[in-house]
């Protein structure tokens, strides 16, 4: 064989259409008779409804209904949130898809507007009134737990949604022997991921039938469907759940909002299609937001650098309501790495979950792993500087030694296989760091600011094995399914329960299928995003559709080998032990011109004309492949700033990512998903924040407010990698999807106070805006 | 109001509200639905389309300004089934991760390269200033500038 399929950068074969404009996204979908729902949303972020008068609004023009909380309740059940994390109290406060009595945020639905087109539709929002008596609201989190702040929900007392602890060793104790203590209060800030599709969704309701179909732009269709029958009581095999082409997703499209069941809910009563498109304005207090931490961490040491303790109590936003998956973000993604790539033999997390008058906190790219690697490297680097040694040099004195199967960490997790040193020392070597330092120390002299942050960082990916989901108090499964389909022209359809939307496994799908089976890259094609079509999934997050997905689909290939196999010595007139399989040809072993191709195979199995006593026709299989463990890529990456004395301003000057994801199947998706993430936590670094003020306002509540990342402010980032496969994945990869936004935040952060540290600085809060540099530079300098 | 709209060399008339944006008159009316809404104040450039070979924001002109106008959406750039260079550059350098701001891109890079066929790096990445991208973190798509543009012959 010549150059192998699996491990090459071969161009993605969904871009035709993407490139073209011929790409079908939600919004892009029109269906005979459709008419158009808006949504009226709270302007306050706590306040009682007095009264809601829409009849101005049912009698505008082209208006076919208005709806309100009254009319959808007991009709539509509430929102459940399905991570209800164990041991931890969760109160599951109710969530109406359109609240009736109390609105608890900014945007928060009162009513729903249908109209023959969507001007319509938002003209009449307009007249419909709203008697609103303003309460108090609460936005931080940690405030939000004190005696006197606003209470959001009856049944969940001083805003508590839930109290979580996690702890290995004996941190008391490791504390109380330290011969050094670093402390330090970190704001991972509240984020709004933009994904730059906006949210969509059209319902039909083919009412003789009883059948829901949903279009909807979502990251996990077949758990819309189960909670779509929750919510709606549609029968679960009598809804259709559709993800088109999905424009990002980033976490924000894991949830199952109310806005598509208040659509189903208008599509049901009028007996007509309805679409439902957010603006972007919209977007940012309807669709969920990321992170949202307030972080007290301390961490135990000897003198010589040694890690001995780590605790954190965090106060976590979980906004106004818990969202599908809010409670298990900031416990198990994120208390549970807390060792990260290092040997801490005592940590203790300790972690409330808040209600606060804000957007509901879900998943954001990372969800949980970049908050505990930001937290840990940000104390690392403290840690340096209070032993006066490199950051690097701490780094190094407790990373975990190379392993290549399982290393138990003191919380609790077995990681798979890790190889840190070698990406510390791959990142130093490329980027020179002794001479960076050099060229640091001759810049100062010149009153030029340069900084260097330098992250290792191992997350936990791949999510994961169920019957851990199960543990952890995650309401489903976590493996998934694919089903590999050869017709008689030797064609194959691959049918996952993966949702990919941008990661490009249409690709990386066919071409573990080509490497396994030998038939050409262009003779697959992967169906994805409709329930009816594929197999039950649990969809596309943690980065986990390669890793989990990927393996499915390689078993499946492998199943389909090995009866290709048995067909073949049938053919060949051969003993099954005597036929072989190599790069898509079956053939008897020490003569290969006897052999079958794998089109051959697929020919005969589905016409059967002559099929091996007992074997079924058909070359078809289904793999429901359940992970043994998570996956744990790593690496190290580098940021290098220079900030400008004058007036704050930081320049990212170099950026070098080493990432190790085990495997590589299409070496050029995997970089693209590296600088995709790294420029994400970028903007966590320097720019993006969702600002409220005192009255729970989001004052960053569109794009002109909200600083997301642009080209002309990156450089390029420079991608390296090692290969440590994963021991007990099929294919031995690893995920790569947040890896870039885990590691960058805290390497561009770690280099911009790297830069202020002679001046006496020793941290600021995120974004690291040019004001705050440029205070900070001034009083203490 | 009546208006007559060129979109990729076929007519359009049509009877539109004098508020209708020219991007739904592009999605709805001439239901060229390659051309994306990714935002509602002017930011994203998912909107970009060519309006007698100039890059406007579709999202921020109203239907009636197209009047009389020749404009070119994504949906135009393959010419007799040959894609554009630039398409070509985008698959070939990983360009696009969701496609949502490809439209935009693509059209944004094309008219760059129209007025600087030899564009640097850093001169690439400044014209795309007015286009967000959240997938691809902008690399890949400098990258297909310029191979784009010494696939024109820059
Ligand atoms: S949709 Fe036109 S700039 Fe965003
Ligand atoms: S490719 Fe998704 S926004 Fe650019």
């Amino acid at each position: 064989m010549t150059t192998r399929i699996f491990g090459s950068g071969i161009r993605r074969r969904e871009d035709p259409r993407l490139i073209t404009g011929k790409a079908t996204y939600t919004d892009d979908i029109k269906l005979p008779g459709m008419v158009y729902a808006a949504i009226l949303r709270s302007p306050h972020a706590h306040a009682r409804i007095r009264s809601i008068d829409t009849s101005a609004a049912a009698a505008a023009p082209g208006v076919l209904a208005v709806y309100t909380g009254a009319d959808v309740e007991g009709v539509l059940k509430p929102i459940p949130c399905a991570w209800v994390v164990p041991n931890s109290d969760v109160k599951q406060v109710a969530y109406p898809a359109i609240a009736k009595d109390v609105v608890r945020y900014v945007g928060d639905a009162v009513a729903v507007v249908v109209a023959e087109d969507r001007y319509q539709a938002e003209d009449a929002l307009e007249l419909i009134s709203v008697d609103y008596e303003v309460l108090p609201a609460v936005i931080n989190p940690e405030a939000a737990l004190g005696p006197n702040a606003p209470q959001l929900h009856a049944d969940a007392p001083k805003n508590q949604a839930f109290h979580w602890v996690a702890s290995g060793g004996n941190v008391d104790d490791a504390f109380k022997s330290a011969e050094v203590v670093v402390k330090d209060t970190i704001v991972q800030q509240k984020l709004i991921p933009n994904a730059m599709e906006p949210r969509s969704a059209v319902a039909s309701w083919l009412a003789p039938m009883g059948e829901l179909t949903i279009w909807n732009s979502t990251q996990n269709p077949h758990i819309v469907r189960f909670i779509t029958c929750l919510v709606t009581g549609v029968p679960e095999h009598k809804i259709r759940i559709i993800a088109p082409e999905v424009g990002g997703g980033f976490g924000s499209k894991i949830a199952v909002y109310p806005w598509e069941m208040i659509v189903a809910f208008c599509a049901m009563k009028l007996g007509l299609p309805v679409k439902w498109t957010e603006t972007r304005t919209e977007n940012y207090v309807a669709t969920t937001h990321g992170r949202d931490h307030i972080e007290r961490v301390e961490l135990a040491a000897t003198r010589s650098g040694k890690i001995t303790g780590l605790r954190a109590t965090v106060y976590a936003g979980m906004g106004a309501y818990l969202s599908t998956a809010g409670p298990g973000i900031p416990t198990i993604l994120h208390g549970l790495m807390y060792s990260g790539p290092y040997a801490i033999p005592n940590i203790r997390a300790d972690v409330y979950g808040v209600f606060t008058n804000s957007t509901p906190v879900e998943a954001y790219r990372g969800a949980g792993r970049p908050e505990a690697t930001f937290l840990l490297e940000r104390m690392i680097d403290l840690l340096a500087v209070q032993l006066n040694l490199d950051p690097v040099e701490v780094r190094r004195r407790n990373l975990i030694p190379k392993f290549d199967n399982g290393y138990d960490v003191a919380i609790g997790l077995k990681y798979d296989s890790g190889d840190y040193q070698k990406a510390l020392d791959t990142a130093l070597t490329h980027t020179s760091y002794n001479r960076l330092r050099q060229e640091q120390q001759q810049l100062r002299q010149h009153g030029k600011y340069m900084g260097i942050g330098v992250v290792c960082y191992c997350e936990i990916c791949g999510l994961g094995p169920s019957q851990v989901a199960g543990a952890v108090g995650f309401g489903g499964g976590l493996w998934e399914s694919a089903i590999v389909r050869f017709y008689a022209t030797g064609k194959v359809n691959v049918f996952v329960g993966t949702s990919p939307h941008g990661q490009g496994e249409e690709t990386t799908f066919a071409q573990i299928i080509a490497d396994e089976l030998g038939v050409p890259v262009d003779d697959v094609e992967v169906v994805h995003g409709d329930t009816d079509l594929t197999p039950m999934g649990w969809g596309t997050y943690g980065s986990r559709t390669t890793v989990v997905g990927g393996a499915a689909v390689a078993l499946s290939a492998r199943k389909i080998r090995e009866k290709g196999r048995l067909l073949a010595a049938h053919l060949l007139e051969a003993a099954e032990a005597d036929v072989e399989y190599a790069d898509g040809k079956f053939f008897v072993r020490g003569s290969p011109d006897k052999s079958k191709t794998i089109q051959d195979i697929a020919l005969m199995a589905n016409v059967a004309w002559n099929m091996p006593q007992g074997m079924e026709p058909g070359l078809e299989a289904t793999t429901f492949y359940d992970p043994p463990n998570f996956t744990f890529p790593f690496g190290t990456h580098i940021a290098v700033v220079i900030v400008d004395p004058d007036n704050g301003h930081i320049d990212l000057t170099k950026y070098v990512a080493v990432d190790d994801c085990g495997r590589q199947i299409n070496p050029m998706v995997v970089e693209g998903q590296i600088h995709g993430g790294v420029v994400q936590g970028v903007g966590q670094a320097l720019w993006e924040g969702a600002v409220y003020d005192q009255n729970g306002q989001l004052l960053t509540g569109s794009m002109l407010d909200y600083a997301l990342p642009r080209a002309h402010l990156l450089p390029d980032v420079e991608t390296l990698s090692t290969t440590t496969p994963s021991p007990h994945n099929p294919l031995g990869v690893k995920g790569i999807g947040e890896t870039g936004t885990i590691a960058s935040t805290p390497a561009v952060y770690n280099a911009v106070i790297d830069a202020l540290r002679h001046l006496g600085v020793t941290g600021l809060e995120m974004p690291l805006t040019p004001e705050k540099v440029w205070r900070a530079i001034h009083q203490q300098g | 109001m009546n208006i007559q709209v060129k979109v990729n060399g076929k007519s359009y008339q049509a009877d539109v509200e004098p508020r209708m944006l020219l991007v739904h008159f592009l999605r709805d009316v001439a239901g060229l639905t390659g051309t994306k809404i990714g935002c509602d104040t002017s930011q994203c450039g998912s909107c970009v389309v060519l309006m007698d070979g100039v890059t406007v924001k579709s999202c921020t002109c109203l239907a009636v300004h197209a009047n009389g106008s020749s404009i070119t959406t994504i949906e135009g750039l393959a010419q007799d089934g040959k894609l554009h260079a630039v398409q070509e550059a985008f698959w070939n350098k990983h360009g696009l991760q969701c496609g949502y701001c490809t439209a935009g891109m693509i059209l944004t890079v094309t008219e760059l390269l129209q007025r600087n066929p030899k564009p640097t790096a850093e001169q690439v990445r400044q014209g795309l200033k007015g286009n967000i991208c959240r997938c691809t973190g902008y690399q890949n798509i400098v990258r297909a500038a310029l191979a784009a543009a010494e696939a024109l012959g820059g």
